[in-house]
């Protein structure tokens, strides 16, 4: 395909999602890349570390020097099969790595070490749910190990590789361990395939993070999709030409994606163009794609088995021994909690967008009921840790603490407005709510004549409310709190105020 | 006689960003393929029994323990770099492939063989 007609593809409208999903059936491949947690990378002992300044999490043979030798990550092996047993993967019984050839500097060896004709795990799948309940089986042609690149900074006017005067290289992030997960061809979605595109990155995020294998972070590139789709007519049976959207690395993202590029090859096809074979860069600000490489025999890498590592070979013990570790698949954690904790639908799903799951859970563990661990998780603390710019989980709250300002509340020592005063204190360091309560003296009122005195203050200052108590306005009450709460500094048991309050009329409360 | 053709060795030479004059491209034409026929002489001497392999000892699962080992400062890392900047290594702007050269291994091989 020459320029002038990839030009002319590109300036082509895209279909109406609508359209296009009537004309044609789209066809999906996803390949989703995760960058392990080990505390080494997956052939060095430099650390894997995110963050730190540039270089300085290397060593000689992250840097490709001569004669340096890889050795292999026992734990990240580890994790490759506990990864190929959750997606449901037959395991290898023997494999080995292969050097994937390509002149870019964001590889000092002019090579990635991956593996090619022998994945670590192969044949398996993941069961999807959509936001319906509905499920979607996605099956799994292979996960294979791999090292991540370094990172590049392309300097100049643009910021972009085009236009770019030099490009500056940081190799931390060279020789991450990585885990690549390829899809079988997903047919048969139809009108949901961009629902499921994202419910499948989704479902593989949770997983990697049940087993605690990777940070699972989208926003940092620990999990990172790359989207091929193609488009083809009902009952053609032969696939059509892809194009592969790299790099789209937000959940939200991936669905957005797969839409527009089933639209734009709608509109290709429909206007009786081709579709061209290349990598399509995603825009995040647009919601579109551009076009990036054209697939060419430069495509050729050349792979040859690794000859400095050799083949790991995989027992049924050790397999089995992995496989008894292995955490209870997400999908039914959520389904258990959820049952567990009586939570509705719109709650529990408030619960997961807000990444709290494991935070409630293990407060329910100390002793909370699972109403008030939600009441302080998705309240008090998601509403200081959004005041403060981190996450929940960030602000250091412990479980136990949550239960401890619980039983203060129910002992009526504290109230609750008096609860999220101690939270936020406790917080900021000032030891556990007993103490800060203590140092603090906010313990409620409970002193018969402080309080009494106040509301007898209270009352003598608000005739007209007394009259209108005693005509049997039981709700007028109200309007004396306020002044006792002030009185007390806010220290005062409601419920108690409202009991001396009737029985200074000689009411029964 | 030889598989290996011309075109290959111009092929290869591609891949490798290596010019060859068209004397080179001949003499190599013919040196591949004495070595290439070479090792075709071992695979008929080795019978049926005889697996192929990637490495010469009989050794498998060779691993590393994962705990942190040295590393170097930025200083050391960029010590014999041509060229370097705000700790970085600077090399010449990439205008032929974009930033997806990696990270992508078995797109073609895999997702819609």
């Amino acid at each position: 395909m020459n320029t002038t007609t990839q030009a002319a593809m590109d300036a082509v409208e895209p279909l109406s999602f609508e359209e296009a999903i009537e004309t044609y059936e789209p066809v999906m491949g996803l390949e989703v890349h995760v960058e392990l947690n080990t505390a080494t990378k997956m052939f060095s002992s430099a650390p894997n570390a995110f963050g730190d300044e540039p270089n300085t999490n290397v060593n000689e043979v992250d840097l490709g020097m001569p004669g340096t030798l890889p050795a292999v990550n026992g734990k990240a092996v580890e994790s490759a099969i506990k990864l190929g047993l959750a997606l449901n993967c037959s395991i290898a019984e023997r494999c080995r790595f292969a050097r994937k050839q390509y002149f870019y500097p964001d590889t000092p060896k002019n090579w990635q070490t991956s593996q090619y004709d022998e994945p670590i795990a192969f044949d398996g799948h993941v069961d999807v749910e959509l936001d319906d309940g509905e499920k979607f089986r996605v099956e799994i042609e292979r996960a294979h190990m791999e090292e991540d690149a370094g990172k590049l900074t392309h300097a100049g006017a643009s910021g972009r590789i085009q236009g770019a005067d030099y490009s500056l290289v940081d190799y931390n992030r060279a020789g991450v361990p990585l885990i690549e997960i390829v899809t079988k061809p997903i047919t048969g979605a139809g009108r949901r395939a961009p629902e499921i595109a994202r419910a499948y990155v989704s479902t593989i995020r949770d997983i990697v993070k049940g087993l605690d294998i990777s940070d699972a972070r989208m926003e940092r590139g620990n999990v990172r999709c790359d989207a091929n789709v193609s488009l083809m007519r009902p009952g053609a049976g032969v696939f059509g030409t892809r194009s592969e959207t790299k790099n789209v690395n937000s959940i939200r993202a991936v669905e957005h994606a797969v839409t527009y590029e089933i639209r734009r090859h709608a509109g290709i096809l429909s206007a009786g163009g081709s579709i061209v074979q290349e990598t399509r860069h995603w825009k995040e600000d647009t919601r579109t794609t551009s076009s990036g490489r054209i697939k060419s025999d430069a495509d050729d890498y050349r792979y040859f088995p690794e000859p400095d590592l050799v083949p790991i070979v995989t027992t049924k013990e050790w397999v089995e021994s992995l496989r008894a570790e292995l955490p209870e698949p997400p999908a039914q954690r959520r389904r258990r909690l959820r049952e567990a904790w009586g939570y509705s639908e719109a709650e529990f799903r408030d619960v997961i967008a807000a990444g709290l799951l494991d935070q409630i859970e293990e407060t329910v563990s100390h002793g909370a009921s699972p109403a008030v661990a939600r009441k302080w998780w998705m309240g008090e603390i998601s509403r200081l840790a959004n005041a403060r710019e981190v996450e929940p989980a960030g602000l250091g709250v412990e479980s136990a603490t949550i239960v401890e300002l619980n039983e203060l509340i129910q002992a009526g020592s504290i109230n609750d407005k008096i609860a999220r005063q101690v939270l936020e204190h406790h917080v900021d360091g000032e030891g556990s709510p007993a103490d800060i309560v203590r140092n603090r003296g906010l313990e409620v009122v409970s002193d018969d004549g402080a309080l009494t005195a106040a509301v007898e203050k209270a009352m003598a200052e608000n005739p007209d409310v007394v009259e209108k108590v005693k005509a049997g306005k039981l709700k007028a009450i109200g309007a004396l709190i306020g002044p006792v709460m002030k009185e007390t500094r806010g220290q005062a048991d409601a419920g108690k105020v409202k009991q001396i309050v009737l029985e200074r009329l000689g009411r029964n409360s | 006689m030889s598989e290996i053709s011309r075109t290959d060795v111009e092929h290869l030479a591609k891949l490798a960003h290596i010019t060859m004059t068209d004397a080179e491209l001949e003499k190599m034409t013919n040196e591949l393929g004495v070595i290439v026929d070479s090792v075709k002489r071992i695979q008929e001497a080795a019978g049926e029994d005889v697996p192929a392999t990637s490495h010469p000892l009989p050794l498998t699962n060779v691993f590393r323990e994962d705990t942190v080992g040295h590393v170097f400062t930025a200083e050391e890392s960029l010590a014999s770099a041509p060229d370097a900047e705000d700790s970085r290594f600077k090399v010449p702007a990439i205008l032929t492939e974009a930033e997806d050269a990696v990270t992508s291994s078995v797109a073609q091989e895999g997702a819609h063989r």
